[in-house]
C-alpha cells in the first residue's frame, strides 16, 4: 500500500483555478498548473483545509458510498462519538445506535467504547513511561501525518496505542465472528466518521499492519438516512450504548486527555495551533507535561468536514447528552494491551537535494531566485509565496517565467525594443523620402 | 558555487512575542537541507535562549549562521551591557532579568547554560558596556 495514501481528490471541471487553496494549505502541497490545483500526495497531511476553503467544491474528500453495505451478509457499523453531535435535543444515544440497525446494520459497535478502552490503556502507558513526557495524542491521523513529514525529533513523544476506531474495529469483528460464526470475509466493518484522513488511516494505517474497517462512510451521507428512522427508534430504543462519559467525550477537542484523569496535559486544535505546539514542543519550551493532544479540525473530530452540524454547536451538544451518562461503560478486559507493532518512521518530503552538500547548493540558489519576485506571494505562479515559487524553479518543476511580475517587466523590456525599433524604421523611411 | 551557506537574522527587537522568529526559520531550512534531526533539535534550542537572551538583556543583535556540511556555525552579536562575570552567568540559575521579564516566564538562569548544553563548542567574548558575541558550534556526523 502507498504510504503517502490521501483522502481528498479533485473535480477538474469544478476547479477555477483559483489560489484558495494554495494559500490555506498548512504544508504548501498544493500548486495551481495549468489551470487546475494539483496535490503533491507526500507533502499532503489529510487536514482537510482546502475542502473547507474551495468556494468551487472542487476540492472532495474520499470515502466509501452507503452502497459498499451490500458487500457483506453481516454489516456492523462503528459511529463516531462525533455522531451523536449532530442531532437536536438527543438524550439518549441508544436511538442513534437503534436507527443505524433499521438502517440496515445488524449490529453496532460504538468506537466511543474503545476509546474508554483506549484511555484506560493510555493511562497505564503515560504512568509507565515518564521518559516520553510530554506524550503526544495519536488518534488524529492529520497530525500523525503531519510530525512523521515535519517534526522528526518529537516521533519519540508519541503514543503507540492504537486509535479508538482501529481497537473497536478488531474487537467488532472478534465479537461478531463469535456470536455469529460466520467467516471473517462474510463481516463488513463500516466506520461512520466525520473525517476523511481516516479513510488514508484505514486503509494505510500508522503502527499497524492492518486496520480492521473494510469501509468508511461519511457521516453526512448516514445521517439524512438515520433522520427518517429516529421518530420509531425513540418509541423503543434497543439498549445497545456501552459507551460513557469518557468515551462520548472524545469527539470534542479536550475529551482524550480529559479521560486521562490527569490535569497536566495541553489539548490544541485547528491545525495552525497544533503546528504552534508542535514547533515549542521541539524547542523544549513546555517542561513538565505529561500528556499533549492535538487535533487537526478546530473544536477536534466534531470540526471534521464529513460532518452536517456546526463544530461548535455539536461540541454543546455532546456536552449536554453526556452529562448524565456514566463516566464509562467499557473497561479493559483483556490484559493485551492495543500497542503499535511498528514504528513511525521519519518522511523527509521537504528535502531539497539528495545529500546535504547538495542541498545547501539548492537552498542558495532558492535564496537568489527568491530576490527577484517581488515578495507579495500573490499566488497568480500557482505556488503559495514567491519563496514556494523560487523552490519549485530550483526543483525543476516551474520557471521564473511564472511569475506575473517577472513577466510584465520582460513584456514592458520588449514593448520598450519594439518601439524603438518602429521609431528607427519610421526614420529611416522618411529620411530616403 | 560553494557548499556553504550563510543566514543572517537582525533580532533588534523589545518584542517578546516575536523572539524565536529567526530559529524558527533555521529550523525549518534546516530540515529542508537533509540536516540529521538531532543537530536540528539541537541548533533549534541553543540558538533560541541566545536569541532570547539578547532580546532581554541587549535589545536584540545580529545572528549570523553559517551550514556547510560539517558544521553549522551560530554567531550571536550585540551591543548589550556586557557580562560582567562569565562563570557566574554560566551557572544554572543564576539570572539577572529583570521581574517584568520573569512574570513572563523567561529569566530562570539557564540561558547560558542551556546553550552550552546543546552546542558542541561555545566561545563568549565580552566587553563591559561595548557588547557580547557568543559563537556556538553544532557540529555534523559525516
Amino acid at each position: 500500500m502507498d504510504k503517502f495514501l490521501n483522502s481528498v481528490h479533485l473535480d477538474p471541471d469544478k476547479c477555477k483555478g483559483c489560489i484558495n487553496c494554495i494559500k490555506r494549505c498548512p504544508t504548501g502541497a498544493i500548486r495551481v498548473r495549468n489551470g487546475k490545483a494539483v496535490i503533491t500526495k507526500e507533502k499532503c497531511i489529510d487536514c482537510g483545509e482546502c475542502i473547507r476553503i474551495c468556494q468551487n467544491h472542487a476540492k472532495m474528500p474520499t470515502y466509501d458510498p452507503l452502497s459498499a453495505m451490500n458487500d457483506y451478509k453481516y454489516k456492523i457499523a462503528l459511529p463516531a462519538p462525533s455522531l451523536y453531535g449532530q442531532f437536536n435535543n438527543l438524550e439518549d444515544s441508544n436511538i442513534v445506535l437503534t436507527a443505524l440497525k433499521l438502517m440496515g446494520f445488524d449490529d453496532v459497535y460504538e468506537v466511543g467504547a474503545a476509546a474508554e478502552i483506549v484511555s484506560e490503556m493510555s493511562r497505564k502507558y503515560v504512568m509507565e513511561h515518564k521518559e516520553q513526557w510530554p506524550i503526544v495524542s495519536t488518534a488524529c491521523p492529520s497530525v500523525v501525518k503531519l510530525i512523521r513529514v515535519r517534526f522528526p525529533n518529537l516521533i519519540d513523544h508519541l503514543l503507540p496505542i492504537q486509535a479508538p476506531v482501529e481497537l473497536a474495529a478488531s474487537l467488532a469483528r472478534k465479537k461478531a465472528m463469535e456470536e455469529t460464526g460466520l467467516p471473517s470475509e462474510d463481516i463488513g466493518i463500516f466506520f461512520i466518521s466525520p473525517c476523511p484522513a481516516k479513510v488514508s488511516a484505514c486503509k494505510n494505517p500508522f503502527g499497524i499492519d492492518k486496520c480492521d474497517v473494510d469501509a468508511v462512510l461519511a457521516v453526512k451521507d448516514v445521517y439524512p438516512r438515520l433522520l427518517s428512522f429516529m421518530k420509531v427508534a425513540a418509541l423503543e430504543p434497543e439498549d445497545l450504548s456501552h459507551a460513557g462519559r469518557i468515551g462520548v467525550g472524545w469527539g470534542s477537542s479536550g475529551g482524550e486527555a480529559g479521560g486521562l484523569l490527569s490535569d497536566i496535559y495541553l489539548a490544541a486544535d485547528g491545525i495552525e495551533n497544533v503546528i504552534r505546539v508542535l514547533e515549542d514542543l521541539e524547542d523544549q519550551k513546555f517542561t513538565n507535561l505529561e500528556f499533549i493532544e492535538l487535533n487537526a479540525c478546530s473544536g477536534g473530530c466534531v470540526g471534521g468536514v464529513l460532518n452536517v452540524e456546526n463544530p461548535y454547536v455539536a461540541k454543546a451538544k455532546l456536552k449536554k447528552l453526556r452529562k448524565y451518562m456514566p463516566v464509562a461503560g467499557s473497561h479493559m478486559r483483556h490484559e493485551d494491551m492495543a500497542l503499535w507493532t511498528r514504528k513511525v518512521e521519519y518522511e523527509p518530503v521537504f528535502k531539497l537535494g539528495e545529500n546535504m552538500a547538495e542541498s545547501i547548493r539548492l537552498m542558495s540558489r532558492v535564496d537568489e531566485i527568491a530576490k527577484k519576485f517581488p515578495g507579495i506571494d500573490c499566488g497568480s505562479c500557482g505556488a503559495p509565496s514567491c519563496r514556494a515559487l523560487a523552490e519549485d524553479i530550483v526543483r525543476g518543476v516551474a520557471s521564473e517565467s511564472d511569475c506575473i511580475h517577472i513577466l510584465r517587466e520582460y513584456i514592458h523590456k520588449i514593448t520598450g525594443e519594439m518601439s524603438m525599433l518602429d521609431k528607427r524604421n519610421n526614420g529611416e523611411e522618411g529620411e530616403g523620402k | 558555487m560553494s557548499d556553504t551557506i550563510t543566514l543572517k537574522y537582525d533580532v533588534s527587537t523589545d518584542d517578546f512575542t516575536r523572539a524565536g522568529e529567526a530559529s524558527s526559520d533555521v529550523k525549518r531550512k534546516l530540515k529542508n537541507m537533509n540536516v540529521n534531526p538531532e543537530a536540528v533539535r539541537k541548533v533549534a534550542i541553543a540558538m533560541y535562549e541566545g536569541e532570547i537572551n539578547m532580546v532581554i538583556h541587549a535589545n536584540g543583535g545580529v545572528i549570523t549562521v553559517t551550514i556547510d556540511p560539517d558544521c553549522i556555525t551560530m554567531i550571536l552579536a550585540d551591543k548589550g551591557p556586557g557580562i560582567p562575570d562569565i562563570a557566574k552567568a554560566m551557572q544554572a540559575g543564576y539570572s539577572t532579568a529583570p521581574d517584568n521579564v520573569r512574570d513572563l516566564g523567561f529569566g530562570a538562569g539557564m540561558g547560558l547554560p542551556n546553550m552550552k548544553k546543546y552546542s558542541d563548542d561555545m566561545k563568549i567574548e565580552t566587553e563591559l558596556g561595548v557588547g557580547t558575541t557568543v559563537t556556538m558550534k553544532v557540529f555534523l556526523a559525516a
